[in-house]
């Protein structure tokens, strides 16, 4: 007959990571959209004296203050990574095991190359996405850094003077901000494959990943959450609890107690 | 200011500056508006100016050599045309001009035999400027002067100097010797000179009154000026053009030049879009203008290039806000390069959920753990229950 589906629903996003994504997200958009506008500013006004309008102050007025919360959001992030739960645990981001590595093959076939239709099962991100994290990651401390020391010499604050030494390390300003503008790109392009991708695991495995941002539950079948757990993916914090013996992570089917 | 100057009076190596000054016909009270001018220039409050008075009236000239190598003579060209004439008189007769090129009566061996002269007498003491960069390929012979290497010279000369300045964007950061390919590996003085207070007076060519300004602070406080971390006197290298720049409020408000000769050129909006470097350019053009501030580029109608700034011929084309991506091909900025990537995942990525359906058919929907077999023979079972059932 008909296997049955034998749902469990797991809490897999805190609260304060579904904040990070969106903040995170409103951040992202904002600044690229200013950010896009200060490198091509459209020809709005052609006509009129300058003390009748103010814009394009405005518009990099938003871009250095989102940056704020754009980078204070990450650090949060970053603080949650050691604090959090397993799935946000920092060691997730780095490829340490091989376990993570096997998963990447595995997943790399299921996705992108569509040989394999086993879908990976994970509760938190599988480890492509995770390392696709720590290159947005990368790139968030880059657009930090890079937008700060752009920023330092419009600013008599002291903090965006703590950035200044990028500058020497690009030659010079405007080849700096080449780099800040051209990294643009690589989030218009993540964006487009991340909001893609999301919809694309919803629909394949059906975990609710999509709503799982917004109400921090995913649902998975029985099996897969102890298969995944025997991998230990996503489970480093709890390494003590992990079975001693060790079945090698091929995973065989366990036997029924 | 006087018109006409007196004629040189024959050398007195130990009159003082202000004596000198006197001996030209300069009156005090030029001299002290010159004191309080230059005072302004350098950022001095008043009773540095007072300082400076007294520095000019007390201390004798200072002995210079100045080092033309890889360059165009712009330096000096604008120092001696320097809207103050005792800007001019300050380098040409008030430091004591010992040994330069360009301007000395003094030519082939003499010439050289000054130069060995100033640095055996004022060992130490001396102020060496220099003019250009230093070429390095081919063990330097791009820049031979009396048979010797530019870079021999820099090296024999700086020595025994107090201090060295490097005039202009050549000696601070190569110019257009240096950019792309550098066929003669040019390199700035700070490459080739070490252990000595380097002072990088940049700009191609600086403008007079910097000029004079680093020299006048060097004279009164035998110090070396706030330098920024890229060796400029902070003075006049601490802000952007664009901060300040007279068109500011046009860029705020998002006034913008579409094209040289469209209307909005006529109106004196800002030149960003048209590849204005003031936002990334340090001078005091804006403030100190050229020519006695008369008018700079911008206020001529052509954007910054950005001359006081490392590798600026590198960061062109000049008519275009953002420099072309280095190892893209010509042309290839940013936004190209960006546009084709987002394409290339757009659509490579476009066949994929066709391919999906089709290439997971099985896997959809169905139990982890189960492999396609079992979802197929699970599906088949399925119907034949549903079957059953209605019959």
């Amino acid at each position: 007959m008909n296997a049955s589906h034998d749902y469990q629903r797991v809490y897999v996003w805190e609260q304060p990571v579904r904040w990070f994504h969106w903040i995170n997200a409103v951040c992202v958009i904002a600044l690229g959209a200013t950010g896009y506008l200060i490198a091509h500013p459209p020809g709005l006004l052609n006509g009129g004296e300058a003390g009748d309008s103010y814009w394009f102050g405005t518009i990099r007025f938003v871009h250095f203050a989102t940056a704020y919360v754009f980078m204070f959001n990450f650090l949060f992030r970053l603080y949650w990574a050691s604090v959090g739960n397993k799935y946000t645990h920092w060691r997730n981001f780095f490829p340490i095991s091989k376990p993570q590595l096997r998963q990447v093959a595995a997943v790399l076939k299921v996705d992108i190359l569509q040989s394999s239709d086993k879908a990976v099962h994970t509760l938190g991100h599988n480890s492509v996405a995770y390392f696709t994290y720590m290159g947005t990651g990368l790139l968030t401390v880059f657009m930090v850094l890079s937008g700060f020391a752009l920023y330092a010499p419009m600013s008599d604050s002291w903090f965006p003077q703590l950035f200044t030494w990028m500058v020497p390390l690009f030659g010079s300003e405007q080849n700096l901000r080449l780099f800040h503008y051209g990294a643009l790109w690589l989030f218009i392009i993540f964006t487009l494959i991340h909001i893609y991708l999301v919809f694309y695991h919803d629909y394949v495995e059906g975990h609710g990943v999509l709503s799982s941002m917004v109400g921090g539950w995913k649902f998975m079948e029985k099996d897969a959450i102890k298969a995944e757990e025997a991998s230990g993916i996503s489970g480093f914090p709890r390494r003590k609890r992990r079975p001693a013996p060790a079945a090698a992570p091929g995973a065989k089917p366990d036997p029924v107690p | 200011m006087p018109t006409d100057i007196a004629p040189l009076p024959t050398q007195r190596k130990e009159e003082t500056i202000y004596e000198h000054l006197l001996a030209r016909g300069v009156s005090r009270r030029e001299f002290l508006s010159f004191c309080a001018w230059m005072g302004a220039c350098i950022g001095l409050e008043s009773s540095g100016v007072a300082q400076m008075v007294q520095a000019l009236e007390t201390k004798k000239r200072i002995p210079v050599i100045w080092l033309h190598f890889q360059e165009c003579t712009c330096c000096s060209e604008s120092f001696i045309r320097s809207s103050h004439p005792i800007v001019a008189d300050i380098l040409l007769d008030k430091i004591s001009l010992d040994y330069t090129e360009t301007l000395m009566a003094a030519s082939g061996h003499q010439a050289e035999k000054s130069l060995q002269d100033t640095i055996a007498k004022y060992k130490g003491e001396y102020l060496l400027c220099i003019e250009g960069s230093v070429p390095l390929a081919e063990d330097g012979v791009y820049c031979c002067i009396g048979g010797k290497t530019a870079k021999s010279i820099a090296e024999e000369v700086a020595a025994h100097a107090k201090a060295v300045i490097a005039w202009g964007n050549c000696a601070c950061s190569g110019c257009v010797q240096a950019a792309k390919p550098n066929p003669t590996d040019a390199k700035p003085i700070h490459k080739i000179i070490a252990g000595k207070p380097i002072i990088n007076v940049q700009g191609c060519p600086p403008i007079a009154e910097v000029m004079a300004g680093v020299l006048v602070h060097l004279l009164t406080f035998d110090a070396i000026p706030q330098l920024d971390n890229l060796g400029r006197p902070k003075a006049f290298y601490s802000r952007r053009v664009h901060d300040t720049c007279y068109r500011r409020p046009n860029y705020d408000a998002g006034l913008f030049v579409e094209s040289f000769d469209d209307e909005n050129a006529r109106k004196g909006y800002c030149l960003y879009k048209v590849g204005c470097r003031g936002p990334s350019t340090y001078n005091s053009c804006g403030t100190i203008r050229w020519n006695g501030g008369v008018s700079f580029p911008i206020q001529s109608g052509h954007g910054c290039i950005g001359c006081s700034e490392s590798n600026f011929w590198d960061n062109g084309p000049f008519y275009q806000r953002l420099p072309n991506l280095p190892g893209f091909p010509i042309e290839g900025t940013a936004d190209q390069v960006g546009l084709v990537a987002a394409a290339a995942a757009v659509g490579g990525g476009a066949p994929h959920p066709g391919m999906t359906n089709f290439r997971q058919r099985h896997g959809i929907g169905e139990q982890a753990g189960e492999n396609a077999e079992q979802a197929e023979k699970d599906h088949d079972e399925k119907h034949n229950g549903s079957s059953d059932h209605q019959s």
